[in-house]
């Protein structure tokens, strides 16, 4: 089952807007090709982590290989990639999207072209992709197969006369699919007779086999056994198994050119593997690296700290084996007055924030504390020095900074007509530019210059409830431009809290500093001592708001001559102190930090 | 911490430790001297005291393992002055009045004590027990303790208890004329019961002209019946705000009795405060007999904490067996007596006095507690100083469980 000939062989990503079916045709086609049984299928079966299956989402893409006897009589060899729809996902997409030759655009036929359709079909253009339209859902009653063809051509610009239709609910057509994916889509090019190179698409660990490692076959063949080398830094390594995914993983003995699968080479660190790496043969190697990936670029940033400062290690080796499994996710130690050592880490998104720690919580059995997420400021100080500025803890004083830069987006909003007005009225608020109105046939489609920073918090909540859900959103990151920013400092007590301050526009920052300081003072519950709650910039106060004292904690009964009763609770108690986050004389639980931070308006 | 030998625990006390201590040694500190009483007639479903209902308690040979008991614990202190004697419980006013009056006697023989020291016998206010107040006069109690709780009858009965509201007026009347010194005790913040009303409960107690009241909020203690039924929601209690205004109305209408809030849950005119008690709250020397009961004594090795076993029976037998049913004892650290004698003493109006502290504990008082919250808590006051002693406000008293965790070194 290897050394399949290039001819047979069809590599392709399934694109699509989030929920539009992506994973369930990726089901329907390992079943329809028999990679799996009945009993072992699953619903979603290639999102196996926990978090994928509990919120529907594909967050990793996965690869899949299938064999299809064709109508032609040939057997081919399918490489299928599911890959996530979310926004923040977009980067796993692009490095799917270069391992294969062509796409499945799939579109739900009962909701038509969404913004990350769009976002999704033109990373497919640029990657030189061969597309095959795939009208889903044709099973639901408000499905309209022709309006949406029309709106591909229309919206998209490419060719939908030819659109699959399908449901991969109900396994309608799925044959259909098949043959398109084999008379559509081109074979991949390579030859067998150079030494090897092989992209390295994707990595992750295996608590059992260590660091799996997922390419694609350029030239040249992999083999067991054979001293691979990776171009980047060099290093080698020896290689333990080959195999590919049906999804199970089966290991095989050769992969030839234009084959998908995966390697395993007793790789230990995370440095090792790089994606958009080159695999080449270390007695032969390829002198000429293949194209990389653009490298990934968090744009959201935020502290993670330890709840138990014991737990620091662990912390960073579980940080280390997730970073594995997801090279867009960035991270380097810091540490904070307030929540003492930690790391700060980088993120494409607030979706993939959120992810990132539920996984670490979920399979590292780890409590955190996450500090207000930010974008990347730029500061040009007075000497014309230009920084970057991951934390606003590490503001420097204000009148050292000459200008402040904040990074803005190009942000497209596709959305009924009946909800426009509220979406101007949000991206308004929100300091946003209107760069086109368009329709979509009956939609809206707008497209708006934003401050990420407006972004971040809850915009995307707060689209979806300002639409009923009907909007879509898709951005890229545009450009930085300056801004009148501030600093917005949190003080407990009159202490700040160097983890809760955050970077606002001055316009915002009045709103946003009452709506902390309200949130706390619901968060924070009372103490020994009434404690103010301030919000400033620089040496002024903004908002406030206070906590008052408890009213009364004190025990009524006498125990007589019990001493040791109390004793021993006052003990326990005391111990009990030393493990809470304490400002000050405040103790702020940790639910009160994650709560404040998720910021809305 | 663990049990650990005396002299061991001696080691550990440095010189200057020491000093302190044998001065205080040789000033041989009065005792007070607690005798448990462990049944009663029902179980009050809000009670988790070391209390036990039984058919046929032989009193009589309960008594006698009773003077058992205090004749080994004197045999160990030898014959230090004695301040005060308390009946407790359980319900003590269920014992044989010759019972009291021997331990009565056994105690005045063993140690040295004045003829007018406090001897308080806490009494139900059934009618059985109301019957036998003059005897227990005469067996030498001076002070009677009356579980009055309510003065409303169907309060009486939520808190299961025996009497009701006329029984109780009918025994304070009657201990009144029998002892010089009279004290009940009252439980508010009763599910339902509004300011108005408690207020107005409280005027008629206090107006019942007893020179002392202990006034206790309802405290829901795990394992009680009422434990269960609160925790199933079958009835609510007031809480924060409305328990403090309820508690500042009790200080309010007391004072305006004459009697001081002189400890958290406890209400005198001056003069009249419980010796016994302020003895436990000062972080004096007590001995405790019979089940369950606790005590400290400063011995030349160390301070001494010892408890006996809690079940009648087994601790009937040990006492027989062996003279004494100590079961657990423990040679406390000075950092043990000085949290002991901070969580004891803040409770009182008064507070604590830094050099008996020192004293007690053989630390240095700048030791015991942590300076930043002492500030802290004065500048929120919370806490007074004044040469020589540190006492909480009545702003720091409602809120002394949340301080002391943070107060305590
Ligand atoms: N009625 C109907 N529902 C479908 C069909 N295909 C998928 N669905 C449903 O649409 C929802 C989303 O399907 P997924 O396959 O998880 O979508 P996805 O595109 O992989 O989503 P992400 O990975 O989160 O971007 C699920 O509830 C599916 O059951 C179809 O043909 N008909
Ligand atoms: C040892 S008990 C008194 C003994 C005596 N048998 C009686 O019940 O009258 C001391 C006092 O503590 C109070 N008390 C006991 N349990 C209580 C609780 N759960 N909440 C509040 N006060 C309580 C009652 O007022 C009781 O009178
Ligand atoms: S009578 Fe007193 S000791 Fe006995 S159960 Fe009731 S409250 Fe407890
Ligand atoms: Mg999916």
């Amino acid at each position: 089952m290897t050394d399949t000939p290039l001819s047979l062989i069809r590599n392709f990503s399934i694109i699509a807007h989030i929920d539009h079916g992506k994973s369930t045709l990726a089901d329907r086609l390992i079943q329809h090709t028999g990679g799996l049984t009945a009993r072992e299928m699953t619903e979603q079966v290639l999102d196996n982590m926990d978090i994928e299956k509990e919120r529907g989402i594909t967050i990793k893409a996965q690869t899949v290989r299938l064999t299809y006897p064709a109508k032609d009589g040939k057997t081919y060899v399918l490489n299928l990639m599911d890959t996530p729809g979310h926004v923040d996902f977009a980067y796993e997409v692009s490095r799917s999207l270069a391992a294969c030759e062509g796409s499945l655009l799939v579109v739900d036929a009962s909701q038509g072209v969404e913004a990350q359709t769009l976002a999704n079909v033109y990373q497919a253009i640029d990657a030189h992709h061969e597309i095959v339209p795939i009208l889903n859902k044709i099973d639901l009653p408000a499905a309209e197969p022709e309006r949406v063809r029309q709106q591909i051509e229309d919206v998209v610009g490419i060719d939908a006369s030819e659109a699959v239709e399908i449901s991969a609910k109900t396994g309608l057509n799925i044959e259909g699919v098949l043959e398109a994916i084999v008379t559509r889509l081109p074979p991949p090019t390579g030859d067998a007779s150079k030494t090897l190179t092989a992209l390295l698409v994707d990595s992750w660990y295996d608590a059992y086999l260590g660091v799996i490692v997922l390419v694609r076959v350029r030239d040249g063949h992999l083999k067991r056994g054979m001293k691979i080398r990776m171009m980047a830094k060099g290093q080698t390594h020896i290689v333990e198994q080959v195999g590919v995914f049906t999804p199970k993983m089966i290991a095989v003995d050769t992969l030839g050119p234009g084959e998908m699968g995966y390697v395993t080479a007793a790789i230990k660190t995370v440095a090792d593997t790089n994606v958009g790496d080159t695999l080449t043969d270390d007695r032969n190697p390829a002198t000429v690296a293949l194209p990389g990936f653009k490298p990934s670029i968090p744009v959201v940033w935020c502290g993670l700290y330890p709840v138990d400062s014991d737990d620091f290690e662990k912390l960073r080796e579980s940080l280390g084996k997730l970073r594995l499994n997801d090279a867009s996710f960035h991270f380097e130690a810091e540490s904070s007055a307030a929540l003492g050592f930690g790391f700060r880490c980088g993120f494409l998104g607030l979706l993939h924030l959120e992810i990132i720690q539920e996984r670490l919580s979920r399979e590292f059995d780890l409590d955190l504390i996450a500090t207000a997420p930010s974008v990347v400021y730029r500061l040009r100080d007075n000497k014309g020095v230009v920084s970057d500025l991951h934390n606003p803890a590490d503001m420097p004083d204000p009148t050292l900074i000459a200008a402040i830069e904040e990074p803005w987006i190009k942000a497209t909003i596709l959305v009924p007509d009946e909800y426009l007005g509220s979406v101007l009225t949000l991206c308004s608020e929100r300091r946003g530019q209107q760069v086109e109105l368009t329709y979509v046939g009956s939609r809206a489609m707008a497209v708006y210059r934003l401050p990420l920073n407006e972004v971040v918090f809850d915009f995307y909540d707060r689209l979806k409830s300002v639409s009923r859900g009907y909007a879509s959103f898709d951005y890229t990151i545009d450009s930085y431009q300056e801004g009148d920013l501030v600093k917005i400092s949190i003080l407990v007590n009159a202490e700040p809290v160097d983890a809760l301050s955050f970077m606002a526009h001055r316009s915002q920052a009045d709103r946003r500093g009452r709506s902390i300081c309200e949130k706390l003072k619901e968060l924070i519950p009372r103490q020994l001592f009434k404690i103010p709650i301030q919000a400033a910039i620089g040496g002024r106060v903004i908002a406030r708001e206070t906590i008052s004292a408890m009213s009364k904690d004190v025990t009524a009964k006498c125990y007589g001559g019990d001493i040791s009763r109390k004793r021993k609770l006052l003990d326990k108690q005391k111990e009990g102190k030393k493990r809470m986050r304490q400002f000050g004389k405040v103790e702020i639980p940790q639910s009160a930090f994650i709560a404040a931070l998720k910021m809305d308006a | 911490m663990g049990k650990r030998a005396g002299d061991a625990s001696a080691a550990r006390c440095n010189a200057v430790a020491l000093a302190p201590l044998r001065a205080y040694m040789r000033r041989m500190e009065p005792l007070a001297l607690y005798i448990h009483w462990p049944f009663c007639a029902s179980k009050c479903p809000y009670c988790d005291f070391n209390s036990h209902v039984r058919d046929g308690v032989d009193a009589a040979r309960h008594g006698r393992a009773l003077r058992r008991e205090l004749a080994h614990e004197a045999a160990r202190t030898g014959r230090r002055p004695l301040a005060s004697i308390f009946f407790g419980g359980g319900t003590p006013s269920l014992m044989p009045p010759e019972v009291v009056a021997d331990l009565v006697a056994d105690a005045r023989a063993l140690f040295d004590a004045a003829p007018d020291i406090e001897v308080t016998l806490e009494a139900n206010p059934t009618s059985v027990e109301i019957a036998k107040l003059r005897a227990f006069a005469q067996a030498g109690v001076n002070r009677a303790s009356l579980g009055v709780q309510a003065l409303d009858t169907e309060a009486l009965r939520f808190l299961g208890r025996q009497h009701d509201a006329g029984e109780a007026i009918a025994a304070l009347e009657a201990a009144r004329a029998i002892f010089p010194r009279l004290s009940f005790d009252m439980i508010y913040a009763r599910p339902g019961q509004g300011e108005a009303a408690w207020r107005a409960e409280l005027r008629r107690a206090l107006a019942l002209a007893a020179d002392h009241l202990s006034l206790y909020q309802l405290t829901i203690e795990p394992g009680t019946k009422f434990s269960t039924l609160f925790g199933r929601g079958e009835f609510t209690l007031p809480e924060g705000d409305a328990a403090a205004a309820l508690y500042a109305a009790t200080a309010e209408e007391a004072g305006a009795f004459g009697l001081a809030a002189y400890e958290v849950s406890n209400y005198a005119r001056p003069g009249a405060e419980s010796r016994h008690n302020l003895q436990y709250w000062r972080y004096g020397d007590y001995l405790g007999i019979g089940a369950g009961a606790h005590q400290r004594v400063l011995e030349p090795a160390g301070m001494r904490a010892a408890r006996r076993h809690r079940a009648p029976e087994e601790w009937l037998a040990r006492v027989e067996r062996d003279g004494h049913a100590v079961v657990e004892e423990e040679w406390l650290t000075p950092r043990d007596r000085a949290r002991e004698a901070l969580l004891m003493g803040l409770r009182l109006a008064e507070g604590v006095e830094l050099a008996r502290i020192e004293a007690r504990s053989g630390l240095a008082f700048d030791d015991c507690i942590d300076a930043a919250t002492l500030r802290d808590c004065v500048e929120a006051g919370y806490l007074e100083q004044s040469p020589g002693r540190l006492r909480a406000t009545g702003e720091g008293l409602i809120r002394l469980d949340a301080l002391l965790p943070r107060l305590v070194a």
